[in-house]
């Protein structure tokens, strides 16, 4: 009786809200109280998971959403010294967020095993990266070389551009190999982007080896450099929110849907009169572009880059986020990815620091080979194995849209009578 | 330029035989479980590197025994070699169970997945073993077998540089051709490598002719994942240091060798494996001299790549494999 009562009360709109108001104060101003509480900004951010699943329209928890991430979470974390930390965890946030979700377009909606997708975001970092330093003197024969910052938003652009094109590029002899065999080239070729970055500082100076490129000029708008990771945060949050607007309309467009078509079964697809290639370099593509676009703002935020940023382990991490996730749900990558991010980032970093404490103190004794930072490669590995072998539709499962079938109908009919309507008045 | 390559050919071939030993035992690995199952199974350069590790404990552990310094260390190098061999194999059986054997009637991305994360897995453990007992991931194992052994082929012709190697790359090249003739005899002639072909051929009639499906794909596993283990031990001794990450990128390779030859062929495997490692040294030790000094040697993985690459858009079934026709 009292269960009942509780699951009723959980369930009602209202009750819902005002809980959730209450959720989020306390959270927020436990942050901007206590500075160093971890758990109160995680929590501020697991709000957004309770929006998600809150019975209210879509339209509004868009709009909450987006009130919390662009307004409050800045506002409350910005009480102390470690506002700008907190900015950072939550740029790269919704760096791979991004991310995630344009690998999701290529493992998710089209069913290519993607293992080299970290070359794209190479791509549109070096792009930036070496046109906003002098690097680009070397080899270019007009301009001048470091570009202003304001260049930084067209570069979004070409960067986006210049990852769709390797995207194309590198589909293009891949597309014709199959499933499996198309994992392992996409992973060589992730390896080879990585070694020719790695080795192009001859006979041109390029990418300047493995020294990498350091000094990127900052971002400017407005005649205001972008410096601090708070500027990135609300630079990588627009382009996120675009990123995610665009990816929701992609899946539910006619496109979207010969992607799922694809990915069911690629000669039933065919026969339907999908163009198969064409379906596939695009998914290739839109994906690499969000990549690339976050590239750009990487190599920004970092000011510095260099091959080590790029290797394989990147690739494999995207994959974790989307594998985690959900493979083609949308909710499920975003929240796969910030998971992800967040262990990588905050959970093994505050235990590490943790189990040192704890060595120093003489309390336990852990060797330095078990540290948790270290602990990476294991708990990535472990995740991949139990959700593929458990829940291989990942945390939040992808759902296709329903569609009422007498609605659709009734709409049909009403459509008909229209044209006959129509028809029987031409003919009087 | 031609006079520069002929001059360190005969030293490019015997590295590049070596190597390509070493490939083309791994790749038989990647070749029969594809055969059997048509999976890529991605951990299959892990159990090389797992190999290479247990093999160099053993060495080392052994080394420090004093009744081991009375056993001749060839005989020595075939009980580790064994043991080695018999470890990895039940990874394999284990791993197969794990991770694949309940994903067999799923999406062919998923068994991918959990092999990225076994191979992960594999890493990381492997890395723990050798922290906590040695302090440090990288193993340099005892040298065996390093008396240096020089071929004067200039006196053949004056083309010709002299080679030199050691020992134990005549140990590892013929331990290498005593695995494969052995492979091949026990899939062609053995009652055993009859059950593994009628699987690999239809898994469900073999079923019907009584043979144990999930046996046989359990002995392939032990097979390869055993051949691939002894391979690590070989690794170890021909190159001295082992970290473990050295199985990735030489899985990788010995894939590229695999589907060289023909994905699911023995034989091909065994020749892909042997030309990749050729013409790879023959990469590293020319490129910058054939591109007038824009690549060198450090393309050399590149150009792995490209050869499958090439290999797959313009002969996707390899060099002995059969061309199959995809059905509806």
């Amino acid at each position: 009786m009292m269960k009942e009562k509780l699951i009723g009360f959980l369930q009602n709109k209202w009750s819902q809200v005002i809980l959730f108001t209450l959720f989020v104060v306390i959270t927020s101003l436990s942050l901007y109280l206590s500075q160093k509480s971890v758990v109160a900004f995680l929590l501020l951010l697991a709000s957004l998971l309770i929006l998600y699943y809150m019975k209210l329209k879509n339209l509004t928890k868009w709009i909450i959403g987006g009130g919390i991430l662009f307004i409050l979470l800045p506002m409350a974390s910005s009480g102390g010294p470690a506002f700008q930390s907190y900015m950072e965890v939550a740029t790269m946030v919704g760096i791979y967020v991004a991310m995630a979700l344009g690998l999701n377009i290529v493992v998710g909606l089209a069913g290519l095993l993607d293992l080299g997708f970290v070359a794209f975001f190479a791509v549109g970092a070096y792009s930036y990266a070496i046109f906003a330093t002098p690097q680009a003197s070397n080899f270019m024969p007009f301009g001048s070389y470091p570009l202003g910052g304001e260049s930084f938003w067209i570069f979004l652009i070409i960067g986006g551009i210049c990852a769709a094109i390797a995207g194309v590029l590198i589909g293009i002899p891949v597309l014709r190999v199959k499933g499996d065999y198309l994992a392992i080239v996409t992973l060589g070729f992730g390896e080879i982007i990585r070694i020719v970055f790695n080795n192009l500082d001859r006979p041109v100076n390029f990418t300047n080896g493995a020294m990498g490129i350091s000094s990127v000029t900052p971002p400017s708008i407005f005649g205001i450099q972008l410096v601090f990771p708070h500027h990135f945060y609300f630079v990588t949050l627009v382009i996120l929110a675009f990123t995610i607007f665009a990816v929701l309309r992609f899946e539910h467009s006619k496109l979207g849907r010969s992607w799922k078509a694809v990915r069911e079964n690629e000669i039933a697809a065919q026969a339907m009169g999908i163009p198969l290639v064409k379906t596939k370099l695009l998914a290739f593509a839109l994906g690499a572009t969000f990549s690339g676009m976050m590239g750009v703002v990487f190599a920004a935020k970092q000011a510095f880059i260099d091959p080590t940023s790029f290797t394989l382990l990147e690739s494999f991490t995207i994959l974790v986020m989307v594998v985690l996730g959900g493979m083609g749900s949308v909710p499920g990558v975003i929240l796969g990815a910030a998971l992800v991010t967040i262990l990588n980032l905050q959970v093994l970093t505050e235990l590490t620091n943790w189990v040192n404490q704890l060595t120093l103190n003489g309390i336990i004794n852990v060797p330095d080979a078990l540290s948790p930072a270290k602990m990476q490669k294991l708990i990535f590995g472990l995740l991949l194995v139990i959700f593929a072998l458990y829940r291989p539709i990942g945390l939040i499962p992808a759902k296709n849209k329903k569609f009422d079938e007498k609605k659709l109908k009734t709409n049909r009919l009403a459509i008909d009578r229209e044209n006959t309507v129509a028809i029987d008045k031409d003919n009087v | 330029m031609l006079q520069e390559l002929l001059f360190s050919l005969p030293q490019v071939l015997i590295d590049g035989l070596a190597l390509g030993a070493i490939y083309a035992v791994v790749a038989l690995g990647y070749t029969m479980v594809y055969g059997i199952l048509q999976l890529i199974n991605f951990a299959h350069g892990e159990i090389f590197m797992t190999g290479a590790f247990i093999g160099t404990g053993f060495f080392i552990m052994l080394m420090g025994m004093s009744w081991a310094a009375a056993i001749p260390q060839l005989l020595l190098f075939i009980i580790v070699i064994l043991i080695t061999a018999s470890f990895t194999g039940l990874i394999g059986v284990g791993m197969e169970r794990v991770a694949y054997r309940p994903l067999r009637g799923a999406p062919r991305l998923i068994p991918l997945i959990t092999a990225i994360g076994i191979s992960f897995i594999l890493q990381d453990v492997i890395r723990f073993i050798a922290e906590l007992t040695t302090g440090r991931y990288i193993l340099t194992g005892p040298s065996l077998f390093s008396d240096q052994i020089t071929i004067s082929f200039s006196s053949i012709s004056s083309w010709f540089n002299n080679a030199s190697f050691k020992t134990s790359f005549l140990i590892v090249l013929i331990t290498a051709i005593l695995l494969m003739v052995a492979l091949d005899y026990f899939v062609n002639r053995t009652k055993w490598g009859t059950a593994i072909r009628a699987v690999s051929l239809d898994r469900e009639t073999a079923s019907l002719m009584s043979i144990n499906v999930n046996k046989v794909i359990s002995t392939t596993f032990f097979v390869g994942s055993a051949l691939g283990g002894a391979t690590g031990v070989l690794f170890a001794m021909q190159y001295g240091t082992i970290d473990p990450y050295i199985g990735f990128i030489l899985g990788l390779k010995a894939f590229i060798a695999a589907v060289l030859g023909g994905i699911g062929n023995i034989r091909g495997a065994m020749l892909g494996g042997i030309l990749l490692g050729v013409m790879e040294m023959f990469a590293a030790a020319n490129l910058s001299v054939l591109t007038g000094g824009i690549f060198g040697a450090e393309y050399k993985d590149v150009f792995a790549f490209a050869i499958l690459i090439i290999v797959l858009i313009f002969r996707p079934e390899g060099l002995l494999g059969k061309p199959t026709a995809e059905k509806v």
